[in-house]
């Protein structure tokens, strides 16, 4: 789950790391308050979970609370990458004298958290890493232990910090671990930490976090500030339901037990000259009201020609299956045609179950896609 | 003949008197499993399976009084890291983590933990082990394999009980299936798992079924063309998958253009591996 730029900062400032004083607005006329309150120079910043905002002109710079104004206005009324700007933050203009990147993500490889630092903050750090990856600085931390001061250091030093301000320096990277850790991120990032040519302190201009969905059960909080206009309906419904649900643009339907299988079930329907319109994974243990409930999101895309169920039994019993294909075919009538494969733990009971209701059915994965591709009125 | 697990495994089970625990127990002690007892905080001194189970209330107690030499976890997430550092602190050296939907921080605490302590984890988000024939730790069914010379490793569940239904349709049957799960951070990787069945001396053939994300497959081939001697064949899943989306696995998500199934299946096919498209063709690659 990403948090927003307002959200994460918020969350950093708890933990002692500075930011700027702003707030978030809604409209215009609320970030011209913002802006009479703050005073002078503000920078006006779209609230979207997408990076490129400057890029897009989702960021400007304010002289004043008329200006402030006339601008959160016209970002207000934008869209970046297709989603609509509903939030800006509106906050205090600082004075830029050094852009640091400082960040901590999950090094799956070395199955440790890493912290990466460079001294040059301010851009995308991919394109960094790409172009000058020796301006990176990657300390990796023992998770049972957590950043080390003398780790800290070492990374103010490799990005050739002035000294005066590693101490300063420290508390920062420690609490942003503080963070990381306590909230169960999979990414803290201040791009950029600035030096502040004011008065030659460290502040955190912007602020990224994505939250682990796996943890969200101890975060209560955090669980509460996910923005459901940031994605599709279906895909916030299939949530609810437990589900795994990612729409695409084909014609196929798929609905599948387990994400290697469903993975693979959309690659063999291409394979075979069909499109498919989504990834769901019912997942293991699925009762026949998950099912219902994959069935009546995957037919909300009106783009479904055919659905293909590829059901192997493991932990998900066939006839469990095959009662909820039933009781959601009862529910949502659907028009489309269905094409079912199941194998494994109690099929027999399954098959025989969905024989009378008029579905056609596959026995091999191959067999499978070749009826959906036919189904869905697909011609090679 | 195997790897992990066989004939002699004396298995526990953590949450055995859960639905899916006590479901599973029934089929894997019906496959002939040597179940030894089960592990439910509370519950200890009552009896699963019509008392053929005996239930304790700590894994230190089951071994005490089983000699348990391996525990399946079929715990909820929250409580699974507990489990697993449970198991791993009562000296079981072979840990199963069924369970999906673990915190990836909680499972680096985990698997270092594990490291120190020279404990092998399988999982968790894995369908467990099977050697037909002999011995079935986690969900696997058992009537879709035969016992053969292919040993087979893979990221997911059913998309691995897909290949071994198709391979035993061929009359090719399994030394052991290793279901690593589909986790950024997990217990035992490719090579691990690999390694063993170089070693193996009833492991002839080699099957290992990939998905996006991550770089393991990649270490595998270069694995593969360094180390193995044995034919192998491959599977890549998500050759569709959009980048930046999590694929139902935590660990299957396109990051930074990296971890696209091109990149994988060119690295296979660079270390010599013929990679199947689709998974019913490893089986035929297999003949």
């Amino acid at each position: 789950m990403k948090l927003h730029e307002y959200q994460s900062k918020y969350i950093f400032s708890k933990y002692g790391i500075p930011i700027p004083k702003g707030r978030v607005a809604a409209t215009a006329d609320e970030a011209k308050r913002i802006a009479e309150e703050l005073g002078g120079r503000v920078v006006i910043k779209s609230q979207v979970l997408v990076g490129g905002r400057g890029k897009a002109g989702g960021i400007k710079v304010a002289k004043d609370a008329n200006d402030a104004e006339q601008l959160a206005a016209q970002i207000l009324s934008m869209h970046i990458k297709d989603l609509p700007v509903r939030k800006v933050l509106v906050d205090e203009a600082a004075n830029i004298q050094t852009e640091i990147y400082l960040g901590i993500t999950n090094d799956r490889a070395a199955r440790k958290p890493v912290m990466m630092a460079s001294s040059a903050g301010g851009v995308d750090i991919e394109e960094v890493a790409h172009t000058t990856p020796e301006k990176i600085i990657k300390v990796h931390i023992d998770p049972l232990l957590g950043l080390r001061d003398y780790q800290a250091r070492d990374i103010a030093a490799g990005i050739d910090l002035p000294r005066e301000l590693w101490r300063e320096f420290n508390t920062i990277a420690l609490n942003l671990w503080r963070v990381y850790a306590e909230n169960d991120a999979t990414l803290v990032e201040i791009n950029p930490l600035i030096i502040n040519g004011d008065n030659n302190k460290l502040m955190a201009l912007d602020g990224k976090m994505i939250i682990d969905d796996n943890a969200l059960f101890r975060h209560v909080n955090l669980a509460e500030m996910r923005d459901l206009d940031e994605e599709a309906p279906a895909e916030t419904e299939a949530r609810r339901h437990g589900l795994s649900y990612i729409k695409l643009d084909g014609t196929i339907g798929c609905m599948v037990n387990g994400a290697g299988l469903a993975m693979t079930t959309m690659d063999i329907v291409k394979l075979f000259g069909g499109e498919p319109a989504n990834f769901l994974d019912v997942g293991g243990g699925a009762g026949a009201e998950k099912v219902a409930a994959a069935m009546k999101i995957i037919l909300t895309d009106k783009n479904v020609k055919a659905v293909l169920f590829n059901i192997f039994g493991g932990i998900t019993r066939c006839d469990e299956v095959a009662r909820g294909i039933l009781a959601a075919m009862d529910e949502v009538k659907p028009n489309v045609p269905m094409v079912v494969r199941l194998v494994g733990t109690n099929a027999e009971e399954g098959r025989r179950l969905l024989a009378d209701a008029n579905m056609i059915t596959a026995e091999t994965l191959v067999d499978a896609a070749q009826k959906s591709v036919k189904a869905a009125g697909i011609k090679k | 003949m195997s790897i992990l697990i066989d004939k002699n495994t004396k298995l526990i089970v953590q949450g055995i008197t859960g639905n899916e625990g006590l479901f599973h127990t029934a089929q894997m002690f019906a496959y002939g499993t040597n179940v030894v007892g089960g592990v439910t905080p509370g519950k200890g001194g009552e009896w699963a399976l019509d008392g053929k189970i005996p239930v304790f209330d700590s894994v230190k107690m089951a071994v005490d009084a089983t000699g348990a030499n391996c525990s399946v976890i079929f715990v909820p997430a929250r409580f699974a890291p507990d489990a697993m550092f449970e198991a791993a602190d009562a000296g079981i050296p072979l840990i199963v983590c069924i369970t999906e939907g673990v915190a990836v921080q909680d499972m680096m605490r985990v698997r270092n933990y594990l490291d120190q302590k020279k404990v092998r984890l399988i999982g968790p988000n894995c369908p467990g082990m099977l050697t037909p024939g002999q011995s079935k730790v986690g969900i696997i069914p058992g009537n879709i394999a035969i016992p053969g010379n292919v040993g087979v490793v893979s990221r997911s569940g059913t998309l691995t009980y897909e290949v071994l239904y198709a391979m035993m349709n061929l009359g090719l049957g399994a030394s052991t299936c290793v279901g690593i799960g589909g986790d950024p951070v997990n217990g035992t990787n490719f090579i691990d798992v690999l390694d063993m069945f170089e070693h193996d001396p009833h492991t002839e053939k080699v099957v290992l079924i990939g998905e996006i994300g991550g770089t393991d497959e990649e270490k595998a081939a270069e694995f593969a063309a360094k180390k193995m001697t044995k034919p192998m064949v491959a599977f890549i899943a998500g050759q569709t998958a959009p980048p930046g989306k999590r694929m139902g696995h935590a660990g299957a998500i396109i990051e930074g253009g990296a971890g696209t199934a091109a990149d994988k299946v060119l690295a296979l096919e660079h270390a010599g591996v013929k990679v199947a498209k689709h998974p019913e063709e490893i089986a035929t690659l297999l003949k």
